[in-house]
């Protein structure tokens, strides 16, 4: 829950060699500054990152243990079907027999990982097998644990977000048709404006119908500005006035809602690579994340789109949507592998709360751990 | 981007030119190829297995009489098969019986629901029905607006819902409006949910229980991986659904979840949804659709882009031009443009089917993107007269378009040397009715424009 911004703040750190002079509220992602306003009564502190930990973690501890529960359970289900799918195959088994090892390949090929990783997991595994440095079953199934675990790792220089030095912090959400876009808007908002930032929402998804007025729900739900102009107009429009607005009430993140497009949609690639330009125009360095939302009941397409997407406005974070279900959302494994575009978030559920940060160490642990929740 | 299947089979074919017969070893080996063309499809695991076993089986009876290519031969299997389980046969809506029809949406969040009802609502309006479109999903904010939205701009009436009111009440009364207002067919927008969410499952349930659907459409997104299954195999369960609509095939999906789908639930593809557009629905062809998910080269594909890119209006402006020979320097720089905005020329021509295995070769000359730009450059640095008339290019204007271009005089030349050379050859296929000459083969002789390729 809170890694999102930890990330952030080792960063702002890295950036700024004098952190104790600035004050938490110039960084953004940086809960410290806004909390220390709701906490009038503690005393300053020097250390902002633990401060702003701390207070952040006593506001929301009660939520946080809520969401824990929901989001283990939420995550049983996947695990549950997996797990004890794997557990199954090696229990009852000393020696790792090639039967075993096909069997390994159909539990990954089902969790969406793709034939070629699959194949090239499996084969990682049979070599060490000849080589005789595993006679355990269970040992296989560590090697399998870190192999993924390495995919999603290598992607994994997550935390480039510091709030620029003027202006607000722009996230730019994109993805196919019925990902979730919107939702995951929503549920971002929410996740800001409790850590105190100030956020706006855009609608630029001018194009399908009521995907204006859905954004402006979620504002309502979440209690934040929506900027919007009518159906159909030209959501670049849209943007730059949205933008000039943020910069005069000076608010913190700006999530702007794009309309759903299929990735091999050139003209509508187009459209996208020129909403980037206008950003980038009225805000420097403007989108600061290029957000890819991708569906977990998504199969190897999933590769085209982060490629097509990537080529065109050059993503930077993925949030895999719909991890509620039964869907493993595999395809994430491969496409960390092969773009290095970091996850920074999961959504499991429909709720305003159901968005999580991404931890790869969970993701894969919660894939192979004992099922015994 | 996935090698297609007939390459690979070439490659695991090639020692075997001149013998041409089906031995087991081959055809172990072609299946290899096979099984992970399907898993690269997205085909879910257990039915590629069923399916390659099966297919195994028919391929061995073969060997003995046939002497085709054999990698022809088994890719013909391999496609008459999936086209067989796909359903051979293009199924339609059944809505005979008790008036109004009702036709109920199913699916997962963002499968594409609303749009298709608005979809189909339009192609029953066509049809000379009177459909009433429903919207039933009183969960996602703004779903009722959506249907709203659609059904103004395709003229269908929609049923007021409000999204305080019980899904299964509101389906209940819009039967009743439907009654009482001539309305035949009904269109039941549902909330999409998760298979396993058994509350929302119920509601589904109870809908169906309370107003009899003549039809219940099972809504599927064409990128779905290998949970198609479980999701359709639930769906179909709970509701017994009465078709599939797949949705969002106008993207590069291979759609392999359509055969896990019509394997696991065994009812028909009733329609493919492609595009955004409330008339891009589409029936079903099961013919194409192996030849997709076996990613054979897709020509359709490639005029389905090129449509895309043209537009109907300059498309049909420029053969007039062509009938009348009054194409100019211009129009040509338009048929640059579009070409460009397909792809880049590898892209277009990985798609058509026999120019994908010589891209392979790599001593073949590439195709210049640049050369296309310098054209096109050429053409722009142009006076408006002589693109209209270009014998009037004298030697001192070309001097000066090659300086405006940056280019020499002798690409100067060469851009008008094709063009005039298109111009000579539009002017020889006004004359033929039949247009594009034959050769023997059968197949159509093109004369390709030489500036365009080196």
């Amino acid at each position: 829950m809170l890694g999102w911004f930890k990330k952030k703040l080792k960063i702002g750190k890295k950036e700024e060699p004098a952190p104790e002079e600035i004050t938490g509220a110039e960084k953004i992602g940086l809960p410290a500054g806004k909390d220390g306003e709701y906490l009038a009564s503690s005393p300053l502190q020097t250390d902002v990152q633990k401060g702003s930990e701390e207070k952040t973690a006593s506001i929301l501890q009660e939520d946080v243990t809520v969401l824990f529960g929901r989001l283990k359970e939420k995550l049983s289900k996947t695990r549950s079907s997996f797990v004890a799918r794997v557990d199954e195959l090696f229990l009852g088994k000393k020696v790792i027999d090639p039967e075993l090892l096909d069997d390994l390949e159909e539990i990954l090929i089902t969790a969406d990982l793709g034939a070629r990783t699959t194949q090239e997991l499996v084969a990682t595994a049979r070599e060490e097998v000849s080589r005789n440095e595993l006679s355990d079953p269970q040992a296989l199934k560590k090697v399998l644990k870190r192999k993924i675990a390495d995919f999603i790792h290598s992607s994994d220089q997550a935390a480039e977000l510091v709030m620029p030095k003027e202006g607000p912090f722009v996230i730019m959400v994109v993805g196919v048709n019925g990902v979730g876009k919107t939702t995951t808007i929503g549920k971002m908002a929410y996740k800001f404006v409790r850590s105190g930032q100030t956020v706006m929402l855009v609608a630029g998804d001018t194009f399908r119908a009521a995907a204006v007025e859905q954004l402006q729900i979620w504002g309502e739900r979440v209690g934040v500005d929506v900027i919007s102009q009518q159906s159909g107009a030209d959501p670049s429009a849209v943007i730059f006035d949205a933008l000039d607005h943020a910069r005069k009430k000076k608010i913190d993140v700006v999530i702007v809602d794009t309309a759903g497009r299929l990735h091999t949609k050139i003209n509508l690639m187009e459209e996208l690579k020129k909403i980037k330009r206008v950003m980038e125009k009225k805000v420097a360095n403007a989108p600061h994340e290029v957000m890819l939302v991708i569906d977990a009941t998504t199969g190897q397409n999933g590769i085209s789109q982060a490629r097509l997407f990537s080529e065109a406005v050059d993503v930077t974070g993925l949030t895999l949507t719909k991890l509620d279900g039964t869907a493993k959302g595999g395809i994430v494994v491969n496409i960390c592998r092969e773009f290095n575009i970091p996850i920074r978030f999961i959504g499991i559920g429909e709720q305003m709360s159901d968005l999580r940060d991404f931890d790869a160490d969970e993701f894969v642990e919660a894939l192979f751990a004992e099922n015994n929740s | 981007m996935f090698e297609n299947l007939s390459d690979r089979l070439h490659k695991v074919f090639k020692d075997l030119r001149g013998h041409g017969k089906l031995t087991d070893k081959n055809i172990e080996d072609a299946l290899r190829e096979v099984r992970m063309a399907l898993l690269e499809a997205d085909v879910n695991f257990k039915v590629v297995k069923d399916f390659v076993a099966a297919i195994a089986e028919k391929a061995v009876g073969h060997e003995v009489h046939e002497s085709l290519s054999p990698g022809q031969q088994v890719i013909k299997i391999v496609h008459e098969e999936l086209i067989g389980l796909l359903g051979g046969t293009t199924a339609t809506l059944e809505l005979a019986g008790k008036t109004p029809a009702i036709i109920m949406m199913v699916g997962l969040q963002g499968s594409g629901k609303t749009t298709t009802a608005a979809k189909l609502a339009k192609q029953l309006k066509k049809q000379g029905r009177k459909p009433y479109l429903v919207p039933a999903d009183v969960y996602r904010p703004a779903a009722i607006e959506q249907l709203h939205i659609l059904g103004r701009s395709i003229d269908v009436p929609v049923h007021p819902s409000q999204t305080d009111q019980d899904p299964v009440t509101i389906c209940r009364n819009a039967v009743i409006v439907a009654q009482n207002s001539g309305y035949d067919t009904l269109l039941l927008d549902t909330a999409g949910r998760l298979h396993i969410d058994e509350k929302l499952m119920g509601e589904l349930a109870d809908i169906k229980g309370a107003v009899a659907p003549a039809e219940i459409l099972f809504v599927a997104d064409a990128m779905t991986g290998q949970d198609a299954v479980t999701v359709a195999d639930k769906f179909n369960q709970d509701l017994a659904i009465s078709g599939v609509v797949l949705t969002k095939m106008e993207g590069d999906a291979r759609g392999g979840a359509a055969l896990s789908i019509a394997r696991v639930a065994r009812k028909p593809i009733k329609f493919v949804g492609v595009g955004e557009d409330l008339d891009a629905l589409e029936i079903f062809h099961p013919d194409r659709m192996a030849s997709r998910i076996l990613g054979m080269g897709d020509v359709l594909t490639l005029i389905e882009k090129a449509e895309e890119v043209v537009d109907r209006k300059k498309a049909d402006h420029l053969a007039r031009k062509i009938q009348k020979s009054t194409f100019s320097l211009e129009d040509f720089l338009d048929q640059i443009q579009q070409i460009k905005k397909m792809g880049t020329l590898e892209q277009i021509m990985g798609m058509i089917p026999g120019l994908n295995r010589m891209r392979q070769l790599k001593d073949m000359p590439k195709p210049d993107e640049k050369e296309l730009g310098k054209v096109e450059a050429i053409i722009r640095s142009m006076t408006a007269q002589e693109r209209r008339k270009y014998q009037i290019i004298n030697a001192s204007r070309r001097v000066r378009i090659a300086k405006g271009s940056g280019t020499n005089v002798q690409d100067v030349n060469k851009v008008i040397k094709s063009y005039s050379e298109m111009l000579k050859m539009m002017k020889k296929m006004k004359g033929k009715i039949g247009g594009v000459p034959v050769s023997a083969d059968g197949k159509k002789k093109r004369k390709r424009p030489k500036g365009l390729f080196r």
